[in-house]
Order: C-alpha cells, then structure tokens, then sequence
C-alpha cells in the first residue's frame, strides 16, 4: 500500500486523454490530483492523531479521575430507616406501632420541572403545593430526594414503577418505609402527639440540628418529648445500581438500630373510658395515681386524627389551625380556667392549717354578704355553716368569710405548695403555669397593691386564680393523701419516685377537709352524681364563671357562648385513695351535672377493672370499642 | 472482459480489514447488549454482515462507468424517496428517518451517500477544465443541497453533513482558486449565525452541551459525560469483555449503536482502541491508494468520495464519543449495530472494488 505518492506531479501539466465508454466521455488522466491526495493523506494522519489524543488523555491522563467517577456512578448507599420505638400501655399493650408504606421522592439530580405536571396528576396532587415543595427542597443539596406523597395506594405504586424508566420520569424513586400507625385514632391524641417532616424552623434548632430535610420527628405530644429515645439509628447498605437506580448485587449492609420503646402509666382501658366519655365535648379529663404522680388518662376534646397529619395538606392544616375551638390544644395542660369552687378545699386546708379557721365555727348564709361595699352572691341560703357543711353545700358565703379572714398570701401559699399556678414539670412540651395571685404578684406585674376586696373573688375560685386539670388534679390527689405531691409523669419509672412536695398537715386537719368531699357525694351534696355503690367517692364541684352577670345579662349570645365552665375533681377511695380524677367541661355550667358523671364512670372502670384483675382474661367493652383497627403485631 | 469479473482481483487487503472491523463489533454489540431486549442485535448484526458482502460483490461487478451513466435515475428516485420519508416515513424518537417497505425499516439518507458520491464524481471527472469555475460551484451546491435540504428536515443533521463532507473534498480535489476558497470560507461562516434560528432545539441544545457539557450533566450533557467515564474507566488495558459497569449497568446511552466505541474503549482499554483505529486508517488508506491507481478520474472521484466519507463519520462520531466533537448520532461504519449503514458501506466498498477491478481497463 502506497501511502506516498510516486509523482508528485501538481494539475496544469495538463492533458486530454479522452477515454469513451458507454457513450459517455471520461478523462482518463486519474493522476492529475496526486498532490492533493497527499494533502489528504496528511490529513487523514491528522484526524486520528487527534482522535488517538482524546482517547491518551481520557484513558491514560485521566484514568483515575474516571473510574472515581464510574465507581461513583454504580455504587450508591442506601439508608436503611430505623423504625421508631413503639409506644405501650403500663399494661404492655401496644398504642402507637409503625406500619410498612411506600413514599414517592423526586430525585432533585434527575428532575425535569416540565415533569412535575404530568406526576401532580398521576398521584393526584396538588400542582401549586408540590412546585412550592420542589422549590424548597431546591435550596438545600442536590442529592437530597424529595418526598412528595406517602402512603401510596396500588394505583400509585403501579404508575411510579411502571414510569420510573429513564425515557419517561427518571426522577421517581420509591421508598419502604416504616410510617406511624396510632391504632386508636384520636383516643389519646393530645398525649401521643404525632409525627411530621422535620421543618425548616426545626432544623435550625439544637434540638432537630441531627436531622436533615424529609426526616420524620416527632411533633407534637410525647412523639416530640421523647424524640430522640424513640428515634433509632438508621442502617445503610453499599449496593450496585444501574441507570434506572434498579439494584443489582448488595456490597456491604449496615443494620439499623430500632428507637427505643416507651412503656406509659397510661391505663388504655381507662384512657377508653374518658374518651368516650367526653365525646361531642370540649374540656379536660385528667387521671393521675396520687401514690406515684402516674398519670392514668388524660383527654382533650376536641381532639384530631394523628394518623392523618402525615398526609394532610395545607388546605386542611388551616382549618385545624383556624378552628375557634383550637383542637391542638391540650386542654388538660394548656387550658388555664379559674377553678372555681373546686379551689375551696385548697382555702380550707390553708384556713385550718394557718390556724386562722376552725371546723366548728359557722358563718350565717343569707344569700348575699356584702364586703368592702359591694354586695358578694351565694347560689342559695344556707344559714349556719360550718367548714364541713360549706365543703358539702359548697357555701360561697361561708368561703367569703374564711378567704378574708386567712388573707390572698396564706392562700396562695398553701396553693402553691399543693402544684397550682405552676408548671407541674410533666413529660409533655408546651406546659401552661396558670395563676396563683398574690399581694407581691399584684405588685410585681400591675404596679398596684392588692385590694381586700379580690381575696373574695379567688376564695371562691374566681379573679384572677387560674389553673390546668392536671394541677387541680395534683393539688387535691396530694391533699387527699394527707399532703404529699408527686411529680406526674406519663412514662413508666424504673424505680417508686420521691415526693416533690410535702405539706406536712395535721392529719385531723386533713381530714376534715377529706370529709366535707366525701359529703359532697356521698351526703347529699353538689357531686351526688359521682356516687358509686360501695366505692368511697369524694370530690368537689365546680362552676367557673366566665363573664359578669351584669354583661351576661345584656348579651345573651355571648352569655351562651361564654357560659361557666363545670369543674369535678374527686378521689377513691376516702382512705388511703388511689386515683384522682379532675374534669373540665368547657360551658358545662354545673359540674355537678356534667363534670360529675364523667368522673363516676372513671372511677367505676377503675374499680372494676381492679376487682376483674385477679380473672383470667378480662376484657373491657369500652377499650374494644375504641379499636377501629386491627394492631399488626410485629 | 471477464478479467474483470475474477474473485482473484479483488481488494482481499481491504476485505480482510473490514471483516476485522466488523467481527470486533459483533462482539461489543454482543457485549453491549446481552441480557436486554436488544440481545439479538449482534446475530442480526452477522447477517447483515452477510448481505452486505453480497451488495458490495453486486455494486462491484456492474462496471462503474455504466453506474455513472444511470447517475440520473439514481438521483431523481433518491430525492423522491427521500421526499416520502420527510412526509411520510416511520417516526422513531421523533424524527422521521425510516420508510418502512415489506416489514423491513430502510434509511435512505444512508443509501443516498451512494448517490452523491457517484453524482459529485461524474461532474467532476466530466469538467473540462482543471479547476472548478464558480458556476459549477453553484450548480453543485444545489444537486448536493437538495438531499442535504431534505434530509435535514426528518431532521437528521448529521447525516446531511456526509454529503457535504463528499461534495468537499471532491471539490478540493478537482481544484479550486484561492479566491473561491475564501469566499466559500466566508459564506459558510457567515450562514453559520443566520441558520441558528433555523436549527431545531434539541439540535442547538447539543452544541451548547458540545461547548459545556457540564451545564446541564443529567439532561443533555448526559451522554457526553457518561461516554468520557466509559472511555476514561477502560484505562490501558480495559474491563474487559462484559465486564465494563458503565456499559453493562446502562451508564453509556446506546451502547450498541451510536456510542459503540465508547463501550468497545470502556471494556478493550486503550490497547484495543489503537488497535480498532489502526485498522480504520489501513481501511481508509488502502481506499486511498484504490484512488491514486484508479484508471480514470471518475474511479479517483468514487473511491476519494468513500474516502471522504469514511473519514468524516470516524471523525464525527469517535470525535463524539471522547467529546471532541458534537453528538450528531451518526454511526460508526461497520461496527455499530444496524442494517442500513452496513449495506451502504459495503456498497461503497463494492464501488471501491469495482474501480480496482477494473484499474488496467485502459
């Protein structure tokens, strides 16, 4: 093969040899362009050099670099989720479990935004929702998937895995994850709390610094208090991948570690039992064991669906957001109310304590007392009144006078000691302190001296004195048990807790005050509805008004709308008790009628299931009733 | 006569190259495709190999002067067919580049190549003068536009710049004054910017990606990213047959097809490339010297215009796979997998063969 010419012979030297074939004319003389066919074997030359170049500095130059980036290519790491830590009953049945689900992320690396469109109505999303998630997620790293639908039905996990090629939606990916099921729906809500994406404001917080965006944590309730026991570690798996991210062969696998379990003081068949009590209601019910500060039950109404928050969208977070009713409050440690009458155990006990009472003196009950010049209202006429009949008819006139004679500071001392107008400390966030008013408070916050006149007010529960159930329910289950007051908590303790208060009372001073509830039930009283054969109910109505009888009258609308507030707080049995149980029930006007009965069928769920305890399969109605869904076991 | 007939004079150097070229490619279709839907890409592959031998032994024995004297026929059919495919052709990712005749799909941009080539040399050899006058460079550049034109429009940029690369070089081969040069220089450079707009998005998008690959690496820089890792991973000595990732785990976009060299650099290394495009320069050279022993200038013309040809899709498209060049989606001769191309190479190669037969004619 001849790569040089053989003459290099230039055109021009010219000729016509006219060769003929087919009738057609040819010139023959092939060897005019020689010299340029060496240009063009110069150029050949040329080109491969140049392409031979490309491949030097690909493969021998830059080798290194490119297997990295080949390696980087088909080698991904996978995070294994760790399931979060299920949450039991104090009995060992399981309330809050995790189930298998599938999300459905965007890859951001491969994600067209013309793509968006076409998935929102696939998966049946919400266009604008899902372009301001996708622009969110833009902010942060590119390699951070994006979750945009959870709980796939079939129809969904049918059209991700049937479009996820790469000629279609390369950017789907699906992830198994273990989600949260709360079995129960909203029995318990306030207290369980819920789980969500950690959000931006979060991240910026010490406490989420550990989470990266899509993460779930807890939000809300003890899912949030106890975040981090509940929250395990998740594992990782090396694994070859191929273009469409399919798995083709398992390198290296890290196991995760599952979050820990938390065990409840919370008895769920109790917990049943108040819920359905307080159905169609709005109030507080608060259980606690004076012995240990468990918390037995704890109910706000009204309450939500934690199952559904994973999966709601904006549209539907505003309304429980904006619902005048404020169903994400939970009113057994966020509700501050004035106590009302269910406050005068706590006067007597300061009265009788300080000295300034005694329970034989009575007070002359003619409806209305007038002190510092203005008349003060009792709900009837109950003439001679000592301390046990004013417990028992709950005699505000009686209270007038005691209240003025022991003074605000004895009260809010002896108050304060017994938990209320102050965090109790329990293990949930977000805790209220309520108010327990005094001639410094005045002075510290209103730059004003206390008037005489306002000690009657808050001797009978009313003025300024405003407190949670649960520190009603601490105050008088601590009383109850001749003064001593135990942290509440809601998660089982490994070892019998101390008391964090101690009154040191004169038991017979205790007793008296003990006394006069017991009547309050079981004579005739306010509470006679909280009455249970053959268990020593003992308890304290209460009506808290909210408006002025002077604006109630002139306003009838919002005196319905603002009407009292009917407190019960009682204890079982009389001596040494066992459980108290305070209820509020927002406009319920007379807890004798409605706080009362709430109480009673507690109590009676509490007593029967002691009784039922030694039998060898008990079951409980109220708690099956409550079970919408089966509780997958795992 | 029947000299020329005799299966003795053929070019058994340039067969032997060829049939080289073509077996390593069944292989890396093999490799490339095994265990996906392609996988009997590289059989169909040999029997398209098989066929195009018997084209290129047909093309060869018609003596080519009397293919020139058909010229015409050739050229006006080729230009209807290609009009039907432009309306009326099978669409396959969103081009129309196919027409589909008894359940087979033929691309007739591929066998109007051979049109061209046969076109430009029979003007060419039929000058009178020894240079090329202006108005031969007109009326060339209409005949060649007008496939050029059309074939553009299935849209198929690639492809329709083969036939400029033929219409080229035979026109530097005829000769050209300086001036003339210059003016199509200019020309070609000013029409540059204007024809931007006329360009069809995804055809713009890959020259931007040419310029920066990186831009946009998972959308249209993909290929080009994807292919340098391939080439890049293949080192020295390569993976190894089946065992390049970028390959077998799909990394590489069309790794049978377009961006089989990219495959072939991943799994052979190095080694095997300078091997492959040692073979590619003995193929074209050996096509060269076919031209400088040809009988006549028409033989020349035809066998530089394979040449040319050759070059230019070995250029574009090994250019395209290490990123010196823009992807355009033009094959790579007798190794990527496809029926059409491989026909219109071996008839090529048959032209090539028949000036050779016939090179002691006068």
């Amino acid at each position: 093969m001849a790569i040089e010419p053989e003459h290099p012979k230039e055109e021009g030297s010219s000729s016509s040899h006219l060769g003929s074939h087919s009738g057609l004319t040819f010139r023959d003389d092939a060897r005019f362009a020689l010299g340029r066919i060496t240009v063009f074997q110069y150029a050949i030359v040329a080109v491969f050099l140049f392409l031979l170049s490309g491949f030097w500095y690909l493969q021998v130059y830059n080798h290194e670099t490119n297997s990295e980036l080949a390696e980087r290519n088909r080698i991904k790491t996978v995070p294994v989720p760790a399931p979060r830590g299920k949450i039991l009953d104090r009995n060992g049945s399981i309330i809050v479990n995790n189930h298998s689900s599938y999300t459905v992320l965007l890859s951001q690396e491969t994600l067209k935004l013309e793509h968006l469109a076409p998935i929102a109505m696939a998966l049946n999303l919400d266009l604008p929702e899902l372009e301001a998630t996708v622009a969110k997620f833009a902010k942060g790293p590119k390699y951070v998937p994006i979750p945009i639908k959870t709980e796939l039905s079939a129809a969904d996990l049918a059209f991700v895995e049937s479009h996820r090629d790469p000629n279609t939606f390369p950017e789907l990916e699906i992830l198994e994850a273990q989600k949260r099921l709360y079995p129960r729906d909203n029995v318990a809500a306030h207290v369980l709390g819920y789980v969500g994406q950690v959000s931006e404001a979060e991240l910026n917080t010490a406490e989420f610094a550990k989470y990266s965006q899509g993460d779930m944590v807890g939000k809300f309730g003890l899912e949030r208090q106890y975040n981090d026991l509940l929250t395990g570690i998740d594992g990782q798996r090396r694994v070859v991948v191929d273009v469409s991210q399919r798995e083709r062969e398992v390198l290296e696998s890290q196991e995760a570690i599952p979050g820990k379990n938390l065990q409840l003081t919370i008895d769920m068949d109790l917990q049943a039992v108040a819920d359905l009590a307080m159905d169609g209601r709005r109030g507080a019910v608060v259980a606690l064991d004076p012995r240990t500060g468990e918390v037995l039950a704890m109910v706000s109404r009204p309450a939500f669906d934690p199952n559904v928050f994973a999966r709601l969208r904006q549209a539907d977070w505003n309304a429980v957001i904006n619902d005048p009713y404020k169903p994400m409050l939970n009113r057994a440690i966020q509700g501050t109310y004035a106590p009302g009458s269910t406050f005068k155990p706590i006067v007597a006990i300061a009265g009788l304590e300080s000295g300034m009472l005694s329970d034989t003196e009575t007070v002359n009950c003619t409806g209305v007392a007038n002190w510092y010049g203005r008349p003060f209202h009792c709900h009837s006429t109950h003439g001679a009144t000592d301390l046990h009949r004013g417990i028992v008819q709950s005699c505000d006139v009686y209270f007038y006078k005691a209240g003025d004679k022991i003074g605000i500071d004895t009260i809010a001392q002896y108050a304060q000691i017994s938990g209320l107008g102050e965090k109790t400390g329990i293990d949930l966030p977000g805790e209220a302190d309520g108010l327990m008013p005094s001639t410094k408070w005045k002075l510290r916050t209103q730059r004003e001296r206390w008037y005489p006149g306002e000690t009657i007010s808050v001797s009978i529960g009313q003025g300024a004195v405003e407190v949670t159930p649960l520190q009603l329910a601490l105050s008088i289950g601590g009383l109850s048990i001749g003064g001593k007051w135990f942290q509440p908590h809601l998660v089982k303790l490994a070892a019998a807790p101390e008391p964090k208060h101690m009154g040191n009372w004169n038991p017979l001073n205790v007793a008296s005050v003990v006394n006069g509830m017991y009547g309050v039930v079981n004579e005739g009283g306010t509470g006679s509805a909280a009455a249970i054969a053959g268990v020593t109910v003992s308890g304290k109505t209460g009506s808290a008004q909210r408006i002025s009888n002077d604006l109630a009258k002139s306003n009838a609308a919002l005196a319905k709308e603002l009407a009292d507030n009917g407190w019960f707080v009682g204890f079982a049995p009389r001596d040494n008790p066992e459980i108290v149980v305070a209820v509020i029930v927002e406009a319920g006007i007379h807890g004798g009628q409605n706080a009362a009965p709430i109480t009673r069928d507690i109590l009676e769920a509490y007593f029967e299931k002691k009784t039922k305890a030694s039998l060898p399969n008990p079951t409980n109605l109220a708690a099956l009733l409550h079970l919408k869904r089966p509780t997958p076991d795992q | 006569m029947p000299r020329y007939r005799s299966i003795r004079d053929l070019d058994w150097s340039l067969l032997a190259v060829t049939l080289v070229i073509c077996a390593l490619g069944v292989l890396q279709i093999y490799s490339a495709t095994h265990g996906t839907k392609f996988e009997d890409a590289w059989w169909k592959q040999i029997v398209w190999i098989g066929l195009g031998l018997g084209l290129m032994w047909l093309v060869a024995s018609i003596d080519y002067h009397t293919l020139l004297g058909q010229v015409g026929f050739f050229y006006v059919s080729t230009i209807i067919a290609l009009g039907i495919t432009v309306f009326a052709g099978t669409k396959i990712f969103g081009s129309r580049r196919w027409i589909s005749f008894g359940g087979m799909n033929f691309q007739i941009s591929e066998f109007a190549k051979l049109v061209v080539i046969l076109m430009v040399a029979r003007y060419l050899s039929e000058l009178k003068r020894d240079e090329v006058g202006i108005g031969d460079l007109l009326k060339l550049g209409v005949l060649v536009g007008i496939p050029t034109f059309l074939v553009m429009l299935q849209p198929d940029l690639g492809t329709s710049l083969t036939y400029v690369a033929i219409l080229g070089a035979g026109i530097l081969l005829a000769g050209l004054r300086w001036h003339h040069l210059a003016a199509i220089a200019l020309v070609a450079g000013l029409s540059l910017p204007l024809a931007w707009p006329f360009l069809n998005d995804y055809q713009k998008a890959r020259l931007e990606t040419f310029v920066n690959p990186d831009a946009d690496p998972k959308g249209r820089g993909y290929q080009v990213i994807q292919s340098r890792i391939a080439v890049g991973h293949g080192g020295v000595w390569g993976t190894g047959a089946t065992r390049g990732t970028q390959t077998q785990l799909r990394f590489l976009p069309v790794a049978h097809t377009d961006f089989i060299f990219s495959a072939f650099a991943e799994e052979q290394g190095f080694v095997g490339v300078v091997v492959v495009l040692g073979m590619y320069f003995l193929l074209i050279m050996q096509i060269v010297h076919n031209a400088q022993t040809a009988p006549d200038r028409s033989g020349m013309y035809l066998c530089m215009g394979v040449a040319a040809l050759l070059l230019f899709h070995l250029l574009v498209n090994v250019g395209m796979v290490v990123g010196s060049m823009p992807v355009t989606g033009i094959p790579l001769p007798l190794m990527s997998s496809g029926g059409s191309n491989l026909f219109s190479v071996f008839m090529m190669l048959g032209l090539v063969n028949n000036v050779r037969l016939r090179r002691f004619a006068s």
